[in-house]
């Protein structure tokens, strides 16, 4: 089979600034992020013929409907998907699917959400299936979850406590340096190692600033042909490669011989994107990686899985700065999700508009030196029985 | 004839000193955690009971507390189900009286003497409260002791009972009171609990034709230190000799688990031959003659029994803490994320892994699963599992992490990774902990808890504790 490599272009994208945005529904913010995104793209909303909307909550049941009120599409198709945090890369594959399969010739991805409303600090238990007792992974909020694996992590490679979160902190001041750079971002300020250290607790080993924001926001795609792409266009971007990764709970919540210190969906959907887009350097080729920061310890483990540090060498990597903007590969250079926000819909959108960007050129004071490739990866769920989305990015040829 | 075969017994890990309730007060008393209630130390009693024991065989399961967490709901089938018995067994639920163990332990002897059943359990457990300030409050503890009655392999005999029924409001609760009520303490002791127990105990020792002087010790399930010495002397049984001690110094008055706490603490100090007085009082008295036979210096192994229990402790000086788990105060400094709803129909589908917590084990590829999955993760066997069970099997923290976000009366609540020894691996909630205690490779138990209560239903599963020493 072909694969998707080199066969859709994105023409044309929008994200909203991330944040605690009390004023906007969704809709508001679905309605900025796809307007900016046929601005961009020098389309009407007319030329759009197919949508897919990528959206977390507040519920199922509004359908695709959300999106087709929101922007007052003309009776097209509105596909809404939901994957956990891969919901993003979801819906922008769906779109590209759609274009590569021939059926459509001009597509829109949405992602949003709008996580504020809920009266909630932190993320709200999300899905409708009954608590049973037993299950005792419904009731564990997601950084005591990932928390479990900073405490392995720092027992495995010999990290007393200060000197782990000594090395998680560093990520956090990391992202939030890259955060200042974003006007965009939800949080824009520098950060000390520390405010970092001396944070609240939120779950042991994990201080505040180990969490990324919780935020509303939107971001937005059009995906075309290449040929489309020509004639709109000169610095159009190219979709490279795709994977998601579904883990069966063979290994995080069942299995005896996991052992917390990296995911296999991660590592198989790298290893799947990967050989799409043909890269078989990823440390060397990956220019960018926009990866799953949702906290500190993940952003360790998925820089271990997607091969940009060897097992167990991130905190030496980290500390020669091997993923600052000009380091070998620029990891979370839009601030991540630490700082970019985690409005959980749009979280993908917003990773491949960072690499859009950059592979454009228009990264402001972010920008990398000719960057060929940009990556984009999404983890939700409980580890090894979660989900991982890649998308892989280029420059044309 | 029908006797003891075995006893267990359960204390809560956690100490209130009195100091914390009103200054100069001295000693403590045990108190439940804020997710223990009568159903979790009645299993927890019942687990220390069955130590060595063959649950395939028990025929029956009688519970006996004031304080029941439902008013029409049987707490003896959670129980039965959490201690992994079998379906087609005898339950029963004894309520309203601090004698209410004794009447349950009365009912036992007779069923296995009539030959209904072989081996009954009986499970005592009591969590009464005294309104914040009160004497009550001072002197009431909460505990657990179970007793299982057969008629082979008795430890104790029971030679003679006599049971007194005396109408009084001394001490009582209404139907939607919290907290307990009283009449005078100078009435309700004298001509309640004094008078009335030893009106039963003579008569007993009338029938029996004993005196004070042939036993070896006296166990009276008093309701004050002091009213406990009157009864002795009043009796004539040497208070300091002759006596179990009360434990109102470090554990008070358990209502109707007392008399059974008691006396699994006298067996611990018990030879072959001793012969016991077991008084229990609440609306009249029993009062019962027991004969230790050569079952007692049976070793048990794993037992905690009362010895055990008393001397692993953690104190708490904070009245807060106790006045939270009591939910007497609540506070949430914010909102809670909302866990959903519990459904009655997964719990009952799911029942085989709640309650007595069977993992599965793959007939296959012998990989053990929790929770049991339908395909084998390892093998991809459909089907072909037995169950193993979890609930009794030490394990060692893999990994764990401490969250805030939880309830404050919770926070932090810690996660823990727990590999079980003999294989399996479970994600649990971990209680009864200190954080700064905790490290990868600790060993651990499961204790059956409450995890919240929602819609009117207390939903309980095991956590994991860290092994009661």
């Amino acid at each position: 089979m072909p694969g998707i490599k080199d066969r859709v272009a994105v023409v044309g994208m929008g994200c909203t600034r991330f944040g605690e945005l009390w004023d906007k529904s969704d809709q508001d913010m679905m309605v900025e992020s796809c307007h900016e995104a046929l601005e961009d793209a020098g389309l009407e909303l007319k030329d759009i013929k197919a949508s897919w909307l990528g959206i977390q909550g507040p519920e199922t049941g509004s359908g695709g409907c959300r999106l087709a009120r929101a922007l007052k599409t003309d009776y097209i198709p509105v596909t809404r998907v939901e994957n956990y945090c891969a919901t993003g890369i979801e819906a922008f594959r769906g779109a590209s699917y759609a274009v590569a399969a021939g059926i459509y010739d001009i597509c829109l991805a949405c992602g949003a959400e709008k996580l504020k409303d809920s009266g909630v600090t932190g993320l709200t238990q999300m899905g409708g299936e009954p608590q049973f007792s037993s299950w005792v992974w419904a009731t564990i909020v997601a950084p005591a979850r990932f928390a479990l694996s900073a405490t392995r992590y720092f027992h495995a490679y010999g990290l007393s406590p200060q000197e782990g979160k000594e090395m998680l902190a560093r990520i956090a001041v990391k992202n939030h340096h890259n955060g200042s750079l974003n006007p965009r971002a939800h949080f824009q300020r520098e950060i000390t190692l520390e405010q970092a250290l001396n944070a609240p607790m939120i779950a042991w080993p994990l201080g505040l600033y180990d969490c990324c924001g919780v935020s509303d926001g939107s971001a937005a795609a059009i995906v075309t042909t290449p040929e489309i792409a020509k004639s709109l266009r000169d610095d159009y971007v190219m979709v490279k490669g795709f994977a998601i990764s579904a883990g069966a709970g063979t290994q995080g919540v069942i299995g005896a011989d996991y052992d917390y210190l990296h995911i296999d969906e991660i590592v198989r959907s790298g290893q799947m994107a990967y050989e799409e887009a043909g890269i078989t350097d990823p440390r060397k080729e990956v220019d960018i990686a926009e990866i799953h920061d949702c906290f500190t310890i993940t952003e360790v483990l998925i820089t271990e899985d997607l091969g940009y540090s060897p097992r167990g060498k991130y905190k030496e990597n980290l500390e020669a700065g091997a993923f600052d903007i000009g380091g070998e590969v620029a990891i979370n250079a839009d601030g991540g999700l630490k700082c970019f926000g985690h409005p959980i819909g749009a979280s993908g959108l917003r990773m491949i508009f960072e690499s859009y960007l950059q592979l454009q050129g228009k990264a402001g004071q972010r920008q990398l030196k000719n960057p060929r490739i940009g990556l984009a990866q999404n983890y939700g769920g409980i580890p090894g029985g979660g989900i991982s989305g890649v998308a892989i990015v280029g420059a044309r040829d | 004839m029908a006797g003891i075969t075995s006893y267990g017994a359960y204390v809560p890990l956690w100490r209130l000193s009195r100091e914390a309730i009103i200054k100069g007060s001295r000693g403590e008393k045990a108190i439940r955690n804020f997710d223990e209630d009568s159903t979790t130390m009645a299993v927890a009693a019942v687990v220390d009971c069955l130590k060595g024991q063959d649950r395939e065989a028990i025929d029956g399961l009688f519970f006996a507390s004031t304080t029941a967490p439902y008013r029409e709901k049987q707490i003896a089938t959670t129980i039965a189900a959490a201690a992994d018995l079998r379906r087609d067994i005898i339950t029963a639920d004894f309520c309203n009286s601090l004698r209410s163990g004794t009447g349950a332990l009365r009912m036992a002897l007779d069923t296995v003497n009539a030959g209904s059943a072989k081996q009954v359990l009986v499970v005592t457990a009591d969590c009464r409260m005294g309104a914040p300030g009160t004497d009550f409050e001072q002197y009431c503890g909460d505990g657990a002791a179970a007793l299982l009655i057969g008629d082979s392999g008795t430890v104790v005999e029971i030679e003679h009972w006599q049971s007194l029924s005396n109408e009084l409001n001394d001490i009582w609760r209404r139907d939607d009171d919290d907290f307990i009520r009283a009449w005078e303490d100078r009435f309700i002791y004298s001509i309640g609990y004094v008078n009335t127990t030893a009106e039963a105990v003579t008569a007993l020792l009338q029938k029996a034709n004993l005196s004070p002087g042939d036993f070896s010790k006296a166990v009276l399930a008093a309701p004050t230190p002091r009213t406990h010495g009157d009864v002795a002397r009043k009796l004539g049984f040497d208070p300091k000799e002759q006596v179990q001690h009360h434990f109102f110094d470090v554990m008070g008055n358990t209502g109707a688990a007392y008399p059974f706490m008691l006396l699994v603490a006298a067996l611990e100090d018990a030879k072959a031959g001793d012969r016991l007085l077991l008084s229990s009082y609440g609306n009249g008295s029993d009062a019962l003659v027991l004969k230790v036979t050569e079952g007692i210096e049976r070793e048990v192994e794993g037992r905690r029994g009362m010895k055990a229990h008393l001397e692993s402790k953690r104190i708490i000086d904070d009245y807060r803490i106790y006045l939270q788990w009591r939910e007497l105060l609540t506070f949430e400094a914010q909102p809670t994320p909302p866990g959903g709803h519990i459904s009655s129909v997964a719990q009952w589908r799911d029942r085989s892994q709640i309650f007595p917590l069977h993992a599965l084990k793959c007939r296959q590829c012998s990989n053990i699963h929790f929770p049991p999955q339908r395909v084998c993760p390892v093998c991809r066997t459909r089907d072909d599992y037995e169950p193993w069970r979890l609930s009794d099997r030490k394990g060692q923290i893999f990994t764990f992490s401490a969250d805030n976000l939880c309830p404050r009366r919770e926070a932090p609540r810690v996660t823990a990774i727990i590999d079980f020894e003999g294989g399996g691996r479970m994600a649990t909630m971990m209680t009864d902990r200190v954080l700064e205690e905790l490290e990868v490779g600790q060993t651990v138990e499961m204790s059956f808890r409450k995890l919240a209560s929602q819609d009117g239903i207390h939903n309980y599963f095991w956590k994991s504790i860290p092994l009661r020493s």
